[in-house]
This record gives C-alpha cells, structure tokens and sequence, in this order.
C-alpha cells in the first residue's frame, strides 16, 4: 500500500497521454500519470528516455505532439511559459550573469508585480532559507558551483510556484556536495510544502529523496511507483536492470498462478516466486538482487553451491563473484563485524536465498 | 608561492620586427604629421618648416589683414556634422543590425554560415563599386524616384541624391557589417537556457529583450559602435559620392587641404584634432570597461 499518498491528495499536475515526437523521432510514448500535491515527485531514466522533454512540455518550451497538460485542474495547453504557475532549476542554473542575486532572485517578483515592500521581504527570506544571506549583492560568477544551485533553488522557490521543476539540479556538483544538497533539496520541499518534479538519471539519488518515483525507458512509462515498490517489485527488467544491481537468471515457465509462477532455472532447482508479464511457453527471467543471496545454507530456502571467483571489498560490504553451476551470481554480503574474514577466491561456498526474494519477469 | 618565469632579456628582440612596421608605417608618419602641422605653409603648397601655431587656430578663427583673429564657424560646422552623422550612422546600424544578428542566429548551422557569408559579400567588391551603386539607386532616373513616379507618388520630391540623407544611407550601408558581425558574435554567445530562464520567471518576449537578452549583448553591441563611428568620422567616399561634394565630413576638408587648397599644414592641423578626439574617446571607452571590470571583481 502507498501509505505517503492518501487517496484525498489533491493532483498538482495531470498528464494526459502526452507524447511528443520531433520530426520522425518518437521521443516519448503517450503517457498519462498525475503528480499530487506536496509531493516529490521523481522522473528518472536513462538519457534519453523522454525525462527532460516531458519537464519542459509542463515548463512550456515544448509543446506535446499529442495529449494534454492541467495544473490544478486547469488546462494549460494554450499558455506561453510566462504564464504558468511552476518555475524551473535548470540543469545549468541560468542565473543571469549581469545582475546581483538578489536581482536574479527579485525577477520573476518584478514580472509578477509585486510591490516592492512584499518582494524585499520575499529575496530576503529566500537567501536565509538557502542561508546565502551574506551574498546577496554578489553577483553569480563569484559564487562556488553549490552556492550557484542555491541561488537557482530561491529564485525559482520565490515566487511561491505551483509546481517546482526541477531538471537534473545536481549533476553538476561533486560527490560530496550532492550527498549535501541531496538532503538539503528534501527538507526544503518539506518546509515550503510545494510540489517538487525532480529529474534525473541516477537512481540513487531517486530511491534516496522521492515519495514517488516515475521509471521512464525508451520513451515510455516502465514503472510507477514508491522508492520501495520500484526496487523490491519491478514491473519489468528494464526497471530491475536500472534500478541498483541484480542477477538475473534465464527461467522457464513450468506453471503460471495468478501472479506466481514455477520456474525452473539454470541452478538445477524449481522454485515458486512472484512473477509479472511472465508467459507459459515463453521465455522468462529470474531476478535476485544480490544482497537477498546469503552465503551459507539456510533452511527452507532454495540453496545450491558454487565457487567463489571475485572478491571486491568495499568497506561496508564485500561483493563476490559466485559461479555456481555454470552461472555468474553477484553476491553482497554486508561486513557485520570488525575484521570480518573475507572469503577467498577460489573456496567452495554454499548460497542461498528466499524464494520470496526472487522476482519472475516476461524477458 | 609561483613565480612567473624569468624572460631572458634578449627575448624582446623577438618583438623587433613587429615594432619596426610600427615604427615605420606609424609612428613616423603622425611624427612628420605633427610637424607638418606646427609648419608654414609654402607659397605654392607644400610647407616650409618654421615653427607656427596658426594652421590650429585657423580651424577656429580667420586671421585678418592686420593680423587679428576673427571667429569662424565654417570648420566646426564641418565637425558637428560629421560628429552627428557618424552618431546616426552608428544609432541606425545598431538598430538594424540587432534584429538581423538574431534572426540568423536562430538559423541552422548551415543557413548561418550562408548568412554570415552574405554579410560579408560586400567587402569582396571595392568600396568605390559598392557606393556608386548608390548613385544609380537613389539618382533622378534611379530605381527609388522612377519606382515613385511610376506609382503617381513623389512627382515634385527633389533628387534624393547629394543630400545629407543619401551621405547617411550611404554611411549605414557602408559599415552596417561591422555591427553586424560583433552583434551576431555576442548573441551567439548567449546561454539559451538565460532566455528560458527569463520566461520561466514569468517575463514576457519584451521584458526579456530588455532585461536579459539587450544588456547580455551590450559588450558586442559596444564593439560594434566603435568599429562603426570611428571609420565614420574618417570616411571619404561616401561625402564626395552621395553629398556630391556640397557637404563636406572632415576627411573632405582634410583631403581638400592636401589637394585643391594647397593647405598642407590646416590639413595636417585638422587629422592630429581628429585623431586625438578619436583617441580620447577610445580612452574614455575603455577606462569605463576597465572600472566595470573592478566593480564586478571587487563587489
């Protein structure tokens, strides 16, 4: 159950079988979802899966080939991007070089005429919340690449938008920088309370902040869904494949129940799993993400034997390389003591893992 | 802490060649200017070198017989209008310029280098050829007043032809490549995500003109001034052409005094006023820039 979404939420955004092509390229698919209120709502997919398009047809600098766009409830079709209530973080910034930031952070106050008294009053609150208020008559080339996007955040946040879209924002930033601003982006859509639509290509930032998360492939929907719906129940091997790391294993379809399904896969063992889109007769595929597989044999789970033939050690977690019966398996195994002994290449291991664990999917 | 590589002295001797063209082709001849215009004139032209200070004043004042000086305006009339042509020329180039400079900048890459070729067309034919054609356009039985006639307009309009509007058509068609190029470059240097920007925060096609895409192109725009006003205020060709001579810009006057006047140090006297009043304003320009610069490093 999606507790996060209780079904009164009200809907911020409604896509209606948008798609949009660009002379003979079909960039996206027809799609239909709505984004609610007070959500953080996250589009991810490889590049060019149709993520960035999809963001500025709801900014307005595109228009959809097909289909219809409504902000609360109202179509929004017809307008030019100067007037729709959401503002963007572009993926550059595009903060304007020639003036101050509280210039940069008053335009979109000015454009929407609001009286001077109101809009002091707004930038200076804005730079607290991004706590930049000691910068604010810098102007954007002094800034540092993190005090750049935080200027971004408050010029678009300050004109209090319907919707904040939000394209790639940390792509630019170190590792460490965007773990920070990472948690950052988080409370500050908890504190203002508005919609954020977050786009990105890397899905642990998307597990790590979204409530929801929209998986989009080749230009369609592969999956939508919570953080933990995505990763433990994908819809389909893309979504699997993208989203952190799995083994999957070739299965053939012994007997179809509803949504479970008897396999039989290259292990030498049968095993009863949940499955999605998996066909009798046709060719399937097992899923086991790699920290669901143990290292010794437990009871009541499907358990073979195999040799170990990597060992990557990573500090919190040892990854293996298992070939077990003539399959490759990726094996995690969380180092839970001080000095855990890592296992050599070359020993002889038992693996396990719950059939719950596994996911049947169509290939 | 880094130091800057020491440069063996001998290493200036590399700029030799360099400052010898400047020397000679330079610095030299506004020496032999200077002096030509602090000289006599000659009895027939030329000039004697014997120190005087009158061919300056007599771009102000006429020496009387009995050596008193008179006020006389006729140089200074010459000054303003060519002082107030070049503004035009300069104010119509940039106004048409910035309009063509985006428009091919939308192009494709293709279109664009077609384009930007086409704008330069010109300089492959002689400035002579080119301004010429303006006489046929514009003349009495040109394409303009026969186009006029034919439509039952203009039958009493005078020639367009030796008037101070032709000098100015003559001007904006002349240098409008010099502003175009400048424009063009600084549009194209324009972050398209700053003008997406500018919408995305509520700014309308005119507000963002105005406020992001005209003060992020000023540096070209700037250039593009200079390069259109100070040939301006030297031009030639364009007087004698389309003025038909009965208006005169300073290069005339100069011209006019190393030929038909036999007045070689007024002429002389009038290029050193000329090039200083360019090179203050030079000056003035970048000094601005440079404080500009200082603000924006030191704010």
């Amino acid at each position: 159950m999606d507790m996060s979404r209780p079904a009164q939420h009200k809907k911020a955004v409604e896509i209606k079988d948008v798609s949009k092509a660009f002379g003979n390229f079909q960039a996206l698919k027809p799609v239909s979802f709505d984004i609610y209120e007070n959500e953080f709502f996250t589009l991810l997919g490889p590049s060019g899966c149709g993520k960035t398009t999809l963001l500025r047809m709801i900014a307005g600098f595109e228009q959809p080939s097909t289909g219809e766009i409504a902000l609360r409830g109202t179509n929004i079709q017809a307008l030019p991007p100067h007037k729709r209530r959401v503002n963007t973080v572009f993926q550059s910034y595009a903060l304007f070089p020639h003036m101050t930031l509280e210039q940069n952070i008053a335009f979109g106050l000015e454009n929407l005429g609001w009286p001077k008294e109101r809009r002091t009053a707004r930038v200076a609150d804005m730079l607290r919340l991004v706590h930049m208020e000691k910068f604010a008559g810098r102007k954007p080339q002094q800034l540092s690449g993190g005090q750049r996007q935080r200027i971004a955040l408050a010029r678009a946040l300050a004109p209090e938008p319907e919707v904040l879209l939000l394209d790639e924002p940390l792509s630019a930033l170190d590792l460490k920088l965007r773990q920070a601003m990472r948690d950052e982006l988080r409370t500050l859509q908890r504190q203002t309370g508005i919609t954020f639509v977050f786009v990105t290509h890397d899905q642990e930032e998307a597990l790590d902040m979204s409530d929801r998360i929209c998986v989009l492939g080749d230009g369609e929907i592969q999956q939508l869904g919570t953080p933990a719906d995505i990763y433990e129940e994908p819809s389909n091997r893309f979504v699997a494949d993208f989203i952190g790391e799995t083994n999957f294993l070739d299965a053939e379809v012994i007997s179809l129940d509803g949504d479970r399904a008897t396999v039989s896969i290259p292990l030498g063992v049968t095993l009863n799993a949940p499955q999605k889109q998996a066909a009798m007769g046709s060719r399937a595929i097992m899923s086991i993400r790699p920290e669901k597989i143990s290292l010794s044999s437990q009871d009541g789970q499907i358990t073979t034997e195999g040799t170990i033939v990597g060992a990557n050690y990573l500090g919190g977690y040892t990854h293996y390389v298992v070939d077990a019966n003539g399959t490759q398996l990726r094996v995690s195994k969380r180092n839970s003591q001080s000095r855990d002994r890592t296992l050599e290449v070359g020993q002889s291991v038992k693996l396990s893992f719950a059939a719950e664990s596994a996911r049947i999917l169509g290939a | 802490m880094s130091q800057r590589p020491k440069i063996p002295s001998w290493n200036v001797l590399g700029l030799l060649p360099a400052q010898l063209i400047m020397l000679l082709t330079l610095i030299i001849p506004v020496g032999i200017i200077i002096l030509v215009s602090f000289s006599t004139r000659g009895p027939y032209g030329g000039f004697d070198y014997v120190f005087t200070t009158a061919p300056y004043k007599q771009i102000l004042f006429n020496e009387g017989w009995s050596g008193e000086l008179e006020f006389n305006p006729q140089y200074l009339i010459v000054v303003a209008r060519t002082v107030i042509l070049s503004l035009a020329t300069t104010i119509i180039c940039l106004a048409l310029s910035f309009p063509v400079a985006y428009f091919i900048s939308l192009q494709k890459t293709s279109a664009k280098m077609l384009l930007i070729y086409l704008v330069t067309l010109p300089f492959w034919v002689s400035m002579i050829v080119r301004v010429y054609s303006w006489i046929i356009i514009l003349g009495n039985d040109g394409v303009i007043a026969k186009t006029l006639r034919a439509l039952g307009l203009g039958e009493n309009m005078g020639s367009l032809l030796f008037t101070d509007t032709a000098m100015l058509i003559g001007l904006v068609y002349s240098y409008i490549p010099l502003m175009i190029l400048p424009v063009f470059a600084s549009i194209e240097k324009l972050d398209p995500a700053l003008v997406e920007a500018s919408h995305d925060l509520y700014g309308s096609r005119l507000t963002t003109l105005r406020r992001v895409i005209l003060p992020l192109c000023r540096p070209g725009m700037a250039a593009g001034a200079i390069l259109v006003f100070v040939p301006c205020l030297g031009a030639v060709l364009e007087p004698v052409l389309l003025g038909g001579g009965k208006t005169m810009m300073m290069g005339n006057l100069i011209q006019l005094q190393f030929g038909a006047a036999r007045n070689w140090p007024l002429g002389a006297a009038i290029s050193i006023v000329l090039m200083c009043a360019v090179m203050i304003f030079l000056l003035w320009r970048g000094i601005q820039a440079m404080r500009k610069e200082g603000r924006e490093e030191g704010a």
